[in-house]
């Protein structure tokens, strides 16, 4: 089903779409989005959802299984406490992007902002991971709990751009970051630190990134040209020892 | 929470409000009616050599007493009603009035501090309020949001090289015209989206070097600060926003030798200049300043840890700045190139064009 | 001398069931309150200070100390107090020595004083993740940057005037070695270097002992001149001129000959056994013009490298001093509030004479920014800082930074008995018995006050951080962030804060 956004109020929009949704609709192509916030909010089940355009902020925010293509950009807030699904970004993805996500993942073919991946947890089954093609701002994963960041700065690198901001993981006490490319110890946040990668983290990295390189159409064997650095936590408590009590 | 975008053509072209007017409204969202305002650059292209004062006044009947005062301190070369119609959302709470004036000859040498303190005399008379006082360049603001703002001011009329504007959402003032965006000092305008925890330390020290900070707003005292950084101290424009914006300490001590001892020199002198808190501003620079080069300069910068969006845009010869991707591709459908500039850095566009 | 009351304030309870006969606690006690007697310790309760020394001792917990409930007549004016003092000094007729600060003025103007956070509009910032500054440069700053491009690239054409970097706002301050042990001063100095922060030599001169720590240490050059000499001026890391402290503005000192030891001699260059004598005023010093000649001369004598503070009590008239003191050529400004602490001082200029650090902090940084002169000079204020919300409160009022010194003299384990007169400290801060010095270990000593440090620096950037402010020159001076609460028109105005609820 097709829906033109054009300038709709963003309420009426996804009205629209949480009835053809209602309707049993699986298949929806927004065009000439603009701006609309909240696309996609606390939807579930299998769905796929192609995006043309700019949408607004708190793309798929809550969401819970449906699948959302955007061709374009997005905006602040993808994914925010998203429990399960896939969004994909065909351009850039902008600040706190996977805020206090649960599970799920979120692909981004180009940058990502600041506070990316913000408080994201793992629970019980439920893993969720983020793909950035390009480069990540200040502050990647802060206070990450749980699931899989991975940063690639495919353009970046080849501009010889910093891929990655500053403060980055800190306040970490779950979770990893993989990094393509040596990343300067200078860079993290408290609480984290670099580990070289373990035979799982392989394995894991490149299962991701296989679905990654499908859905971009990219070639894994060049994404894999060079080692990887793994960010984790140094603890799991890392706050500990510093309160007392009078 | 605030909507703020500018638009500037970078040879100097003027366009329609048309195209502010619809990437501002694109973002009502992120204001709540309690204030609309528009800067524009490029108004008065036949006085602009003359110092254009847009009034607010709270009575119409005071308009003689304003002019009659500005007669103490400049010449008034035409004055006029500035064209508004009905809003049914807006109160008529003023009257806005313009006045082109010029400065006595014994202080042209110093016109552009005669003028700001002309402006503040007004401003302190309690009655009428100067929204703007640069040359060829004016401000349009009221309660409101943006698109009534515009409807009000009949801003369709109107064509500029550089537009700002600002959808107001008042957190710590109560919405009324005067609090409204853009603010503007001279030639300098700003919005502002956001709220400075810093405020009480930044008024204290613009007053230390003579600012009267009327409006009780963080904008005024953005505002203020860039009219001191820039056309005061003439700090070049990457300077002036590492002074708003500074980097880390920790950062500074990885930056090489002389870099760092700017830097260092920059923190300590202006360290009570720092913004502090969630910004995002877009500030506008004319061309009429006394002693400064070039034919205007559009600037936007977000606090150093990026707690207010700001996204650039280009296509040819026009730089777009706002709140929202969306209310750029409102305009402008295939921007040639889209970013997110990081935290404290500055981006510029400069008008090279004749104006 | 004829006790005034036969109550003893104190009670010391010896718990004989419990006690093992170790003796450790008269061996502890610096005040003779406890004897060997009969085969048993004997307590003479009348000597008791109350200074903790045994009950920490006592290897089972045996002994307790409880304040007398009084037996005399209540009098609302006439205080037990008020008769005490007036019985001592007719038996006496001398002046009535007190330590520590002031005890009659028993109100705290920062406890009126509330903090704000952010609440929605904006955010606040997490300290535990996200960077908070506390950076703090004292000194002169000029009132621009001029900078220049030369070849592409921009240099910089100011010369900025010396200043002092410290890590966190908060300052150790000056105590004279003499008033306090070496131990002391050892342990304040090494705790200033691990916190990246500063203390004061005091007016006593300085040990050699204290030199390697010299670049964290703020040398004080007092009416008294001990101990300053060219090496001691080129060694610390700033030189402070003191005029006068918050526990006895306009009042000299006088350390008595009999704690002139060996060591105490070579650091102020005095002979032993002869007392110190500190005059009420320098004199050098008999106006402004004066201070600006010494201060001159102190920037010749360190080439022009350090910066040069100079030290006040805060008396009525603090703003125009500060104002004079600026012009002068300061490059900080200490000012000491009238409940700030001494080893000894008459107990009714302690207690009468000076004004709130709160209102001379307030009113002295109002005073320079209409001058336009706030940022050629730096505001340090002490006199009773006691937590870190005290650090914000007087910092948010306008101070650069502030000077703690009964603060780092408690972690150092005085229990602030108020006998520091006496030397007999048992904690061998305020003393130089070698006996009671060696009960206080400088590294743990500096460990402790370290720990201060660092747990009122997180505390700091905890209400920075709530307020949504990230570096703490952000908060100086911001008075929209305080409130006051219970405080009369008045001193509002003169705090420039707004009541509470407005």
């Amino acid at each position: 089903m097709r829906i033109v956004a054009n300038y709709k109020h963003y309420k009426e929009l996804n009205e629209e779409i949480f009835q053809a949704v209602q309707a049993g609709v699986a298949e929806l192509t927004l065009e000439d989005v603009n701006g609309q916030r909240f696309i996609a909010d606390c939807l579930k089940g299998k769905l796929n959802i192609d995006i043309y355009g700019t949408p607004g902020n708190d793309l798929g925010m809550f969401m819970d299984g449906p699948t959302v293509t955007v061709f374009g950009n997005a905006q602040d807030g993808v994914g925010n406490t998203m429990s399960s699904g896939k969004i994909i970004i065909h351009g850039d993805g902008r600040d706190i992007l996977g805020h206090s996500m649960r599970g799920g993942k979120i692909f981004v073919r180009g940058d990502v902002g600041y506070r990316v991946g913000i408080h994201m947890k793992t629970y019980k089954s439920n893993v969720p991971i983020i793909v950035a093609g390009g480069r990540a701002g200040d502050f990647l994963g802060e206070y990450m709990a749980g699931g899989m960041i991975i940063v690639l700065g495919i353009h970046n690198r080849a501009k010889k751009a910093e891929i990655l901001g500053d403060w980055i993981a800190t306040g970490q006490h779950g979770g990893a970051i993989y990094v393509r490319g040596n990343v300067d110890d200078s860079k993290l946040g408290n609480g984290a630190s670099q580990f070289p990668l373990t035979s799982d983290d392989e394995i894991a990295v490149k299962k991701v990134l296989k679905e990654y390189c499908h859905v971009f159409g990219l070639d894994l064997e060049s994404l894999l040209d060079s080692e990887f650095t793994k960010i984790a936590p140094l603890s799991h408590r890392p706050y500990a020892a510093l309160y007392t009590c009078e | 929470m605030c909507s703020i975008l500018g638009i500037v053509n970078e040879n100097g072209k003027l366009f329609s409000a048309k195209y502010i007017i619809e990437g501002i409204t694109l973002m009502n969202e992120r204001c709540n009616g309690l204030g609309g305002g528009f800067a524009a650059y490029g108004l008065y292209p036949e006085y602009k050599d003359y110092y254009a004062l847009h009034i607010l006044l709270k009575d119409v009947e005071l308009k003689d007493q304003v002019a009659e005062m500005l007669k103490d301190y400049v010449n008034i070369y035409k004055d006029e009603e500035i064209e508004t119609r009905n809003v049914e959302r807006i109160p008529q709470d003023y009257t806005p009035w313009r006045f082109f004036v010029d400065v006595p000859e014994r202080y042209t040498n110093d016109a552009d501090n005669y003028i700001i303190d002309l402006a503040m005399k007004i401003n302190n008379t309690g009655g009428a309020l100067v929204i703007s006082s640069g040359k060829n360049m004016g401000v349009f603001k009221a309660i409101g949001y943006p698109d009534e703002v515009a409807k009000l001011y009949k801003l369709e009329n109107y064509k500029a090289y550089m537009w700002l504007a600002h959808g107001r959402y008042p957190t710590n003032t109560r919405g009324w015209w005067g609090g409204a965006h853009p603010f503007s000092i001279l030639d300098n305008s700003i919005v502002h989206n956001g709220e400075i925890t810093s405020y009480g330390t930044n008024k204290r020290f613009l007053e230390s070097y003579g600012y009267k900070c009327s409006y009780f707003t963080d904008s005024e005292v953005l505002a203020y600060l860039w009219d001191l950084l820039v056309r005061r101290h003439k700090l070049p424009i990457e300077v002036a926003s590492e002074v708003l914006a500074p980097p880390f300490w920790e950062q500074i001590e990885r930056m090489p030798p002389e870099k760092r001892r700017i830097v260092e020199a920059l923190r300590m002198t202006y360290g009570p200049a720092m913004v502090n808190g969630p910004f995002s501003i877009v500030i506008a620079n004319g061309s009429g300043l006394t002693g400064v080069a070039g034919n205007g300069t559009m600037v936007g910068l977000s606090d150093r840890i990026k707690l207010r969006p700001l996204i650039c845009a280009r296509k040819d010869e026009t730089t777009f700045m706002a709140s929202e991707e969306s209310a750029i591709k409102a305009v402008c459908r295939n921007p040639d190139n889209v970013w997110a500039p990081r935290a404290g850095e500055p981006t510029v566009a400069m008008v090279n064009g004749d104006v | 001398m004829e006790m005034y009351s036969s109550v003893p304030e104190f009670r010391v309870i010896i718990d004989r069931q419990a006690c093992r006969l170790c003796k450790r606690c008269i061996e502890n006690c610096s005040f003779g309150a406890l004897e060997w007697r009969d085969n048993k310790v004997k307590a003479f309760d009348d000597r008791c200070v109350a200074c903790q020394r045994c009950v920490s001792m006592c290897p089972e917990d045996a002994i307790a100390l409880r304040r007398t409930p009084s037996a005399m007549s209540a009098h609302p004016i006439w205080t037990e107090n008020a008769r005490r003092d007036v019985f001592t000094q007719s038996r006496t007729g001398a002046i009535l020595l007190a330590s520590t600060g002031n005890e009659l003025h028993e109100r705290v103007i920062f406890d009126n004083l509330l903090l704000d956070a952010c609440q929605v509009t904006n955010p606040a910032i997490d300290p535990l993740r996200e960077p908070i500054e506390l950076r703090t440069y004292i000194g002169r700053k000029p009132r621009f940057v001029e900078l220049e491009e030369l070849d592409d690239s921009l240099k910089l054409k100011t010369e900025l005037s010396p200043a002092l970097r410290l890590e966190i706002p908060i300052m150790i301050a000056q105590m004279s070695y003499g008033a306090i042990s070496l131990e002391a001063h050892e342990a304040l100095a090494r705790a200033a270097v691990m916190r990246g922060t500063t203390m004061g030599s005091g007016e006593g001169g300085l040990h050699k002992k204290l030199y390697p720590y010299a670049d964290h240490i703020i040398v004080q050059v007092a009416s008294g001149r001990f101990g300053v000499h060219p090496a001691y001026l080129e060694a610390g890391a700033a030189v402070e001129i003191k005029i006068g402290q918050g526990a006895k503005p306009g009042i000299g000192g006088h350390l008595p000959g009999t704690k002139i030891t060996e060591e105490i001699s070579e650091a102020r260059m005095i002979p032993v056994g002869a007392d110190a004598i500190s005059p009420a005023p320098h004199h050098d010093i008999y106006s402004i013009e004066d201070l600006a000649q010494l201060v001159n001369s102190l920037k010749e004598a360190t080439r022009y490298k350090k910066p040069v503070l100079v030290k006040i009590a805060a008396v009525h008239n603090v703003a125009a001093i500060s104002s004079g003191i600026c012009r002068a050529g300061a490059d900080a400004i200490v000012i000491d509030g009238f409940r700030a602490g001494t080893g000894a001082t008459p107990k009714v200029i302690r207690d009468n004479v000076g004004i709130p650090i709160e209102l001379a902090l307030a009113s002295v940084d109002q005073r320079l920014r209409e001058e336009g002169i706030r940022n050629e000079t730096s505001i340090i204020a002490s006199g009773t800082i006691r937590n870190s919300g005290d650090v914000a409160k007087a910092i948010a009022l306008g101070a650069d930074a502030v000077k703690i010194g009964t603060a780092a003299l408690i972690a150092l384990g005085c229990t602030v008995c108020k006998r520091c007169y006496t030397g007999k400290c048992a904690w061998g801060i305020a003393t130089q018995d070698p006996r009671l010095r060696s009960r206080l270990d400088p590294v743990e000593g500096a460990q402790h006050v370290s720990n201060l440090l660092l747990a009122w620096s997180i505390e700091l950037k905890e209400i920075l951080g709530a307020a949504g402010i990230n570096s703490i020159e952000s908060l100086r001076g911001n008075r929209d962030r305080l409130r006051g609460y219970g405080l009369d028109h008045t001193m509002l105005e003169i705090l420039g804060v707004q009541p509470a609820g407005s």
